[in-house]
Formats: structure tokens, sequence, C-alpha cells
């Protein structure tokens, strides 16, 4: 240590100080640079992040809008289910936990073990769901129990629930769990896997209405995923409020009335065209599909050969019969106004050459004009007039009122049907028309296919005088607070010109089927109101020989060979304002069978009319007090 | 024994800045640990008794004339030598490193004592011969070797960082030491060049973290992670910061080791802009005032023990800042007198203790 170590050679040894200084200020100063970028400058963009990596969204289901018939009837609506999840953040003891739980809940634990486990693939701040849809008193019982089960929940989310069953499933529709291809159109916006969607009818067409908005819960969750504390919730906004033309006492009393029968009805207002009573049988529980259908139950309802998924009442095709021979009638009518007194001897077989035709009456019906013929369903009067029309006169009154064509209804499946005529069948079979053909074309057999919609439609125009009126299913649509979102108004779509003394002559014809001796309908006969009416019996197989069919009079005819039932009509027949058609598969005789269910409805009808009549006389009264 | 001068000489503006430092540092960390199961204490009380540790360190470290310590530096560096090889050997590993030897109640980290006395070496051998036209090759052949035997050791460990920062503050002794130019020159393309060649040597762990600095979005949640979320927590503190104990990058654990390494993250965060320009003017106060107390010394041999101090606390605050704002990678270097853990406590606290020695005999003469 000389003193050679102590000597600092001074001006040198302060400059290297200096900039010693000067440099670790300088790299001070980038540092703080670096932080007014990173504070100053981009703060709004970490400020973000930061929020984003703290906070999750967990959706609350919003409920579906409910429907209602024309009279703000629930028919759709949405119950509670309980259901059972499991923060399982706050679990520290998961197998005891699920003990108790499979305990409380009367399930297996091995189902909740399950379910807990698929749970662990979520993130930690979402619940997982270990019971959906527990009964009322076991999700008390959960509750009550609540200081032994740290961190499950009871939750209440609306499930669809369909008051009225079956019975006007095919009109309402149902839900199931979104694909992903209706993920990826349109009307699977906003959803995500797991999500229900109308799937089919209103339930799908009205989708857009009943579906509400989700809500959401804002929550703020640490590195983990725990969730800490909420941080806001958005209200789910359910789905809107859809009003049907139905009438639910209409609909009950179809329902009634049908049994266990197949085949469809349709009821329509014939002043505004809105069906007032829809069904389709065999039927289904839409509710069935609400949590996902098993696919054994889907299955058997797919195999069934009654088609109990089909809406029968818009897609079923049907030869309408004697209900066609209204259109035949009135062709004849628009051709020669004298046509109500042409008169045709009736006895019991038609020749046209080599072929033989027969009226479903063995030993004929006599000297028979239009009227007679309508009431009795005379089938050899109408092989006559048919023959001299042509097909062609035919099917252009038929296509006047709707048949063979889809009118538009709002629900998806409306199927044409076949109105046959010359150009028809050159276009189809490349064959000429026959004249054999035109026969049975008449009676409304052999290519002449129609639904039962398309019956009641055409019955609704014969009510009220060649109106041809747009069927309607939905009245209107309204959000909560009772504003109106749709209405819809009477549609026309195509007024008949036809001379009133023809509208007179096919009532009076349909009044005389239903009223006076010998009318085949006169099974829907009421006391207080006139009915018109006209039977249908459809041929499913072709007559094979007379003695088949003597064999066959007497005995049990198999199922799928009964002929069906068919009968449309409408009432009051001076003042129409109401028409039905009923097809009744395999029910054998129009009048038999579907008669009665069309006086049902009638009846039904009008005595909710006069209730209302009465309680409205009733309040005048008070008023007028 | 004991000199009166010795208390009027004690350098109360150093010892007034550790201590503004170490408080804020304790504050910060009471925030950072504040939702923790802490078993054995809370993580705050735990760095007040490592900082009265170190006190007491600095004030053993500054109670002799440091020039006692030039006759003793060989000693210390052939016994640190000799620790390290220990460390090789029979050390305790942790994290895939082996850094540690197991002392019971505390574990001593060797590569920090190579720090200390790689300043006590160069500040002998530098203090010894002025050179007026300064260093050449062939004067720095006998430190570069005495350097690079700890140099490499610490690098097997493998501890990166802190064979870098003995690197740093050699190479800052050296440069305020003078060297020819032709010398610097050669220092400086030897320097670049190792750096090539260092890249092949690096551990894949090493690599993958000057790689995820060049580009932290590229594995957000794996080996980027720690950057994204220091510079999130550090750019949404704004201004006047999201306030004491209400960071959300920090209080919901979303910053990783934010009682350590990424401490000054959290005080961004909760004090913001302008709390984090007060902390840096305060460490650059400390800095400068570790450069006053070096051209204050009363000899060379003292001055370089002071310039070697002040650089390696100087060159810890750099990185770590720089690691934590994003602008070096994630390498393991606390930030002094702020980051939690007694190591780094003990280590700072004995190298301002040569400060204060320094700084207390400058009259001496």
């Amino acid at each position: 240590m000389g003193l050679d170590s102590r000597w600092i050679e001074l001006p040198s040894v302060h400059r290297r100080l200096l900039l010693f200084s000067v440099t670790a200020a300088a790299l001070f100063c980038l540092l703080l640079l670096r932080l007014w970028y990173l504070q100053i400058i981009n703060t709004e963009d970490y400020q973000e992040r930061s929020v984003r990596n703290r906070t999750r969204v967990l959706p609350l289901e919003a409920p579906r809008g409910p429907i209602f018939d024309r009279n703000g009837r629930l028919l759709v609506g949405n119950r509670p289910a309980f259901g059972i999840s499991v923060m399982r953040q706050d679990v520290e003891n998961p197998q005891a936990l699920l003990a108790l739980l499979a305990q409380l809940l009367d399930i297996n634990a091995t189902t909740l073990e399950k379910r807990w486990q698929q749970g662990k693939g979520l993130p930690i701040y979402r619940p997982v769901v270990l019971a959906e849809d527990v009964p009322r008193q076991f999700a008390e019982r959960v509750l009550e129990h609540n200081t032994d089960l740290p961190g499950v929940l009871v939750s209440v989310r609306p499930v669809r629930e369909y008051l009225e069953k079956g019975s006007i499933a095919h009109v309402t529709g149902y839900l199931g769990e979104v694909t992903e291809a209706e993920l990826s159109q349109d009307r699977g916006k906003n959803l995500q896997t797991g999500d229900v969607i109308g799937k089919v009818a209103l339930e799908k067409t009205y989708e857009d209405f009943l579906r509400g908005t989700k809500g959401l819960r804002r929550v703020e969750v640490d590195v983990r995923g725990k969730l800490l504390r909420p941080l806001e919730i958005e209200a789910p906004q359910p789905g809107q409020r859809v009003f049907l033309t139905i009438q639910q006492e209409l609909q009950q009393a179809a329902n009634l009335a049908f049994g266990d029968n197949s085949g469809a009805l349709v009821a329509m207002d014939v002043r505004t065209g809105e069906v007032l009573a829809m069904l389709s049988r065999p039927t289904y529980d839409p509710s069935l599909f609400a949590r996902g259908i098993e696919s054994q139950a889907w299955t058997e309802l797919l195999r069934d050969p009654r088609h109990p998924l089909q809406n029968k009442a818009i897609s079923g095709l049907y030869a309408p019969a004697s209900t066609f021979k209204m259109m035949v009638a009135l062709a004849a009518l628009r051709e020669d106004s004298g046509a109500r007194r042409r008169v045709v001897d009736c006895d019991g077989s038609f020749e046209l050459g080599e072929a033989r035709f027969r009226c479903w009456k063995k030993d004929g019906h006599g000297r028979t004009d239009m009227i007679k013929a309508l009431r009795e369903s005379c089938d050899l009067w109408f092989y006559q007039v048919g023959l001299d029309l042509g097909i062609d006169k035919i099917a252009a009154i038929a296509r006047e009122f709707g048949l063979g064509e889809v009118v538009g209804f709002p629900l998806a499946g409306e199927n044409a049907g076949v109105v046959p005529s010359r150009a028809w069948k050159r276009q189809r079979f490349q064959a000429p028309w026959y004249g054999g053909e035109t026969v049975i074309a008449a009676i409304g057999q052999g290519y002449v296919l129609v639904t039962p919609l398309q019956l009641a439609v055409m019955t609704a125009a014969l009510a009220n005088q060649g109106t041809l009126l747009k069927p309607q299913i939905v009245k209107r649509v309204e959000d909560w607070q009772g504003k109106v979102l749709q209405q819809t108004t009477p549609q026309i779509l195509h007024q008949i010109e036809m001379p009133a003394a023809a509208w007179q002559t096919i009532n009076d014809g349909l009044v005389a089927a239903v009223n006076e001796p010998h009318g085949t309908g006169s099974a829907s006969r009421m006391a207080e109101v006139v009915v018109a009416g006209k039977t249908g019996t459809s041929q499913v197989v072709r007559r094979k020989s007379e003695e088949e069919e003597e064999n066959q009079a007497g005995e049990e005819v198999p199922y799928e060979f009964r002929p069906h039932a068919l009968f449309v009509a409408y009432a009051p027949a001076d003042k129409p304002q109401i028409a039905v058609a009923i097809v009744v598969e395999h029910g054998r005789h129009g009048g038999g069978t579907a008669g009665p269910m069309a006086k049902a409805v009638f009846e039904a009808y009008f005595k909710a009319q006069s209730t209302d009549f009465t309680t409205l006389v009733l309040m005048e009264k008070e008023e007028s007090d | 024994m004991f000199d009166r001068r010795l208390v009027l000489n004690f350098d109360w503006v150093l010892l007034l800045s550790v201590l503004l430092l170490v408080s804020a540092g304790i504050i910060n960390l009471y925030s950072a640990t504040a939702n923790w199961a802490t078993p054995g204490g809370a993580f705050y009380l735990k760095q007040i008794f490592w900082f009265s540790g170190g006190l007491g360190l600095m004030l053993l470290t500054s109670a002799f004339d440091y020039r006692h310590l030039e006759h003793y530096a060989l000693h210390a560096y052939f016994l640190t030598i000799g620790l390290l090889l220990y460390v090789l050997l029979f050390g305790k590993t942790s994290m895939g490193a082996t850094r540690w030897i197991h002392l019971g109640f505390f574990n001593l980290q060797p590569s920090e004592l190579a720090k200390l006395v790689i300043i006590l070496l160069l500040a002998r051998i530098f203090g010894r011969t002025a050179k007026t036209l300064g260093y050449g090759l062939n004067d720095l052949w006998a430190p570069a070797v005495l350097l690079l035997i700890p140099f490499a050791l610490i690098l097997r460990q493998p501890d990166l960082g802190t064979a870098l920062l003995l690197l740093f503050i050699a190479g800052s002794m050296l440069f305020f030491a003078g060297l020819q130019r032709q010398t610097f020159l050669t220092l400086v393309a030897a320097g670049l060049l190792a750096l090539g060649g260092g890249w092949f040597m690096l551990h894949d762990y090493q690599r993958e973290r000057v790689l995820t600095f060049l580009d932290p979005e590229a594995d957000p949640l794996g080996s980027g992670y720690h950057i994204i979320q220091s510079k999130i927590a550090v750019g949404s503190g704004g201004f006047w910061g999201k306030g004491f104990m209400q960071g959300t990058q920090s209080q919901l654990s979303f910053l990783p080791e934010r009682h350590t390494d990424f401490a000054f993250s959290v005080f961004a965060e909760e004090w913001g802009f302008s709390g984090s320009f007060l902390l840096l003017l305060t460490y650059l106060f400390l800095v400068v005032w570790g450069i006053y107390i070096a051209r204050r010394a009363a000899d060379r041999f003292g001055m370089f023990l002071a310039i070697g101090a002040v650089a390696m606390i100087f060159w810890h605050i750099i990185i770590n800042l720089a690691m934590v704002i994003g602008l070096l990678p994630v390498v393991g270097v606390p930030l002094p007198l702020f980051s939690y853990g007694g190591t780094s406590m003990i280590t700072t606290m004995i190298a301002i203790g040569l400060l204060m020695n320094v700084s207390m005999r400058r009259f001496m003469f």
C-alpha cells in the first residue's frame, strides 16, 4: 500500500465519473420514456386488457315468448325448472358433498360423480350442472341444507311448457338443441351450442319473435378463473307474445271429438280466413323435445306408420271424394244457369264404352236433380254432368278455389295437391286424357288430391260466396308492454265470380244434405243452428270386383283398406261464420264418422259465442242500470 | 480505536435514500401479498426482518477500515471459488438450477458472494496501478482470467443473469479504470463475438426467454405470459395508478412473481407513472450519490470499491426494470432494496455498507 495507490489522477477521473453519472441518468431516462409509452400513451389499451383479464361473462337464459290463443288463453308457456349446480372453487370435499347431494336428490351418486368429472373441463368460474329439472321439493331440501353444501347453487331456469300437450302440437311445434348447421345460418346468430331453437311449425317460423334476448352476468375472476364477485347484471329480455287465431275451446272440442282417430281437422272463420282450430292425429307430446328427446322415443315417432310428426292438416294428401262434387256442380252452373234442374236418371250404374262405373247406392237414386245429387251424394249425376263438362272446366273452378296450389300458410310442409287437367296429364304422363278419368275425377277420386287445409279454404269460399281467403294462424304479436308488433289482417286471395243464384243452389244442396231426410250429412245436424255440409268417402284401394266387395261387406275390412271419411261444412247456413274440413283416415263413412266431429266443433263455437253474447248483454244492462 | 470522526462523517443521505426505497418496497410488498395465505408470517414482515439483518451487516461492513479488505481480497476470492465449486457438486437444486448451499435457516448463494468478491478483487487490481494512457490488453490477462473462472462456474449452475451481472460490474470497473483505444475496440469486438457464440451455448429455457422477449404474443399463455401480464399491469396503471391495494393485475394474481422480480409491476400498476417516476428518481439519486462517494473517496482502492458497489446496484436496477417493462428478456434479476428476498437484500446492503465505509473514511488521511 504505497502512496502510489492513493494517488488519484484528478481530471480524467472526474471526467469519467461525470460520464458515469450522465450514462446512468440517460439509462433512467430511457426507462422513463418506456414507462411514459406504456402508462400514458398506451394506457387505454392496457387498461382494456386488464379488464378483459379479470372479467368473464356468464349468460342468463331468456324465457321464450308465450303463445296464446285468440282470446289470450295460454297455450305454450314456460315453467321454472330447478337445477342443482356447484361452484367447484368452493368445494373442499367433493366426495362428501356429492354423497349428501345424492341422498337429498334421491339420485345415484355415480351420476353426480360423472357430471362432476365432466365439469372439470369447464372454466372454474362456471358452475357445474349436477342435476337438471329436479322436483321442487328436492330443490327446497337442498336449500334447507345449504350450510352443509358449500358451493352448491339452486338455479331456476325457464323450460318450455306445452299446456295443451299434444292437442295443438302440430301448430305450435317443438324446440330442440341448435345444430352446427343452424349455428352457421342467420337464424342461429347469438346462439351457442347447447341453446335451444324452434325446430318445426310456429316455434320455428316465429323464432325471431319468440326467442328472447339473453342477459348476462359479468363477474370478476382471478388468474385461475376463480369467481370473486359479480360486477353487473344485464337482465334477460323475454321473447315476444304471440297470439294465435286458434280458439282454445274449439281446439279442445275438436281434440275430444277426434278421439283416437287418425287424420286432420281444420276450422276456419269464413269472414277472415282465421284458423280457429287445427289438429292432426295421431300427435306427440312436444315437451318431449324441450330437453332433448331420447333416441328411442324419436325413432318410434319416426317409424310410426300413422305419421304422428306430420301435420296432416297442411301436408296430408287425400282424394277429396264427394266433397269435390261442389266443384263439378259450380262448373255446371257457370256453364248453364239452369243446371240446378238438370235431371239424371240414376239406376246405380253408368256405362262409358267398355267401362262400368257404379253409384255408391247400388239400386240407384232414380230421377235426380242437382239438389238431390248433393243431398244424397249421387255419383251417377256427377258422372254424367262431369263427362258433359269435360275435365278442364272442372279443373278451372277447382283451381279458383285454391285447390292444387299452396296458399302460403306460415307453417312449413304445405302440400299443393293435384287438380288434374288435360294439360296436366300430358305433362305428367305424356298421355292423353280419357273420358273415364273425368268420370272418376267428378266424384273426387282418381288423380285429385287435396289437403284438409285446402278443403277448409274451399268450404269457407263456398260459405262466403266466393271470397277465397288466405288462412291465417297468427293473429298478432305483442311485446310485454302490449305494443303490437305484427298484426294479421284478412287477405283475399281471389274473388270467384258466380251468379248469386249459383251460390244459393250449392247452399241449398249442402243444407239439404245435413237437414233433409236421406241427406248424407245428418250426423252433423244441430237443433239451434242450420248447418250446411257435404260428406265424402275416399277410396283407399280400387275396388277389385263385386264379389270381393260382397265378401267383405259382412266382415271387418282391415284397417289400412278402409276408406277415409271426409266431411266439410259451414254454419249457420244463412249467414256463415265458421267452416270445418275433416279427414278421418280409414274412418269408413264421411257422414257417420266425421259428421259428429264437425257438430262438436260447431257446438263449441256457438256456445262460446252465446256466452260471450250473454256477458255482453249483461254488461250492457249493468251499464244502463 | 473508534474514531469520533466516523460518526460525524456518517453518510445520512445514503442511509436515507436506502430507507426510502426499502420502505416503498415493503409497502408495495404488503399490497402484492395481501391476499396470500402465508405460513410463517407475512412477506412484508419477513422483508423487515431481512432489512434489519441487512442494516446490521451494512453497519458491520462500514465499521472497519475498508483498506483491510484489500489485503483479504484474494483469500475471499478463492473461498468463493471453492464455494461455487461446492455448489456445482453438492448444491441444492431448485427449479432446474443448482445455486444454493443449505445452511439450516438460510440458503447461501455463493454467486451473490461472487459479485462482491469480484468488486473487491478488481478494486485491488485497478487500485494499485494507475495507467495514464489506460490499460492495454497485456495488463488485462490476469483480471480476465480471475473474472472468467467464477463467470463460467455461475453459468454452469445455470444462472445467466448473475453471470452477466458479473461481466457488467467488471466491465464498468474496467471502463472506469481506463482503456487504451485499441484495447477498448478489441474488447467490444470480442464481446460481440461472444454474444453470437453464446447464443448456441444457451440453455433451451434461456433461448426461449430471449425469443419470447422478441415476440411475447407468440405464446401468450406459455413463455410470453410473464412479460405480457407485466406490461398490462404497468400500462393499465396510467398516470395516477389504480391506487394502493387496488391493482387488479396483482391482487387477482395475474402477475407472476409479483413479490420478487416483478414487484415493480405491482408498484407501477398501483401508483402509476407518477409513483414510478418518483421511485426511479430516488434510485437515480442513490446511484449518482454513490458515484459522488467514489469521487470523494480518499484513495484509488476506495474509489474503485465504491464504483464497483454502485455498478452492481445500478445494473441490477436497470436490468430488472427493463425486464418488467419489456425492454429486456426475462432474466431472474431482482430490484435491489425493493423486491422481496433475503439474498438480494443482504448482498445489496453489504454493497451499501462498502459505500458507507468509503464515504465515512473520506477524510481519513
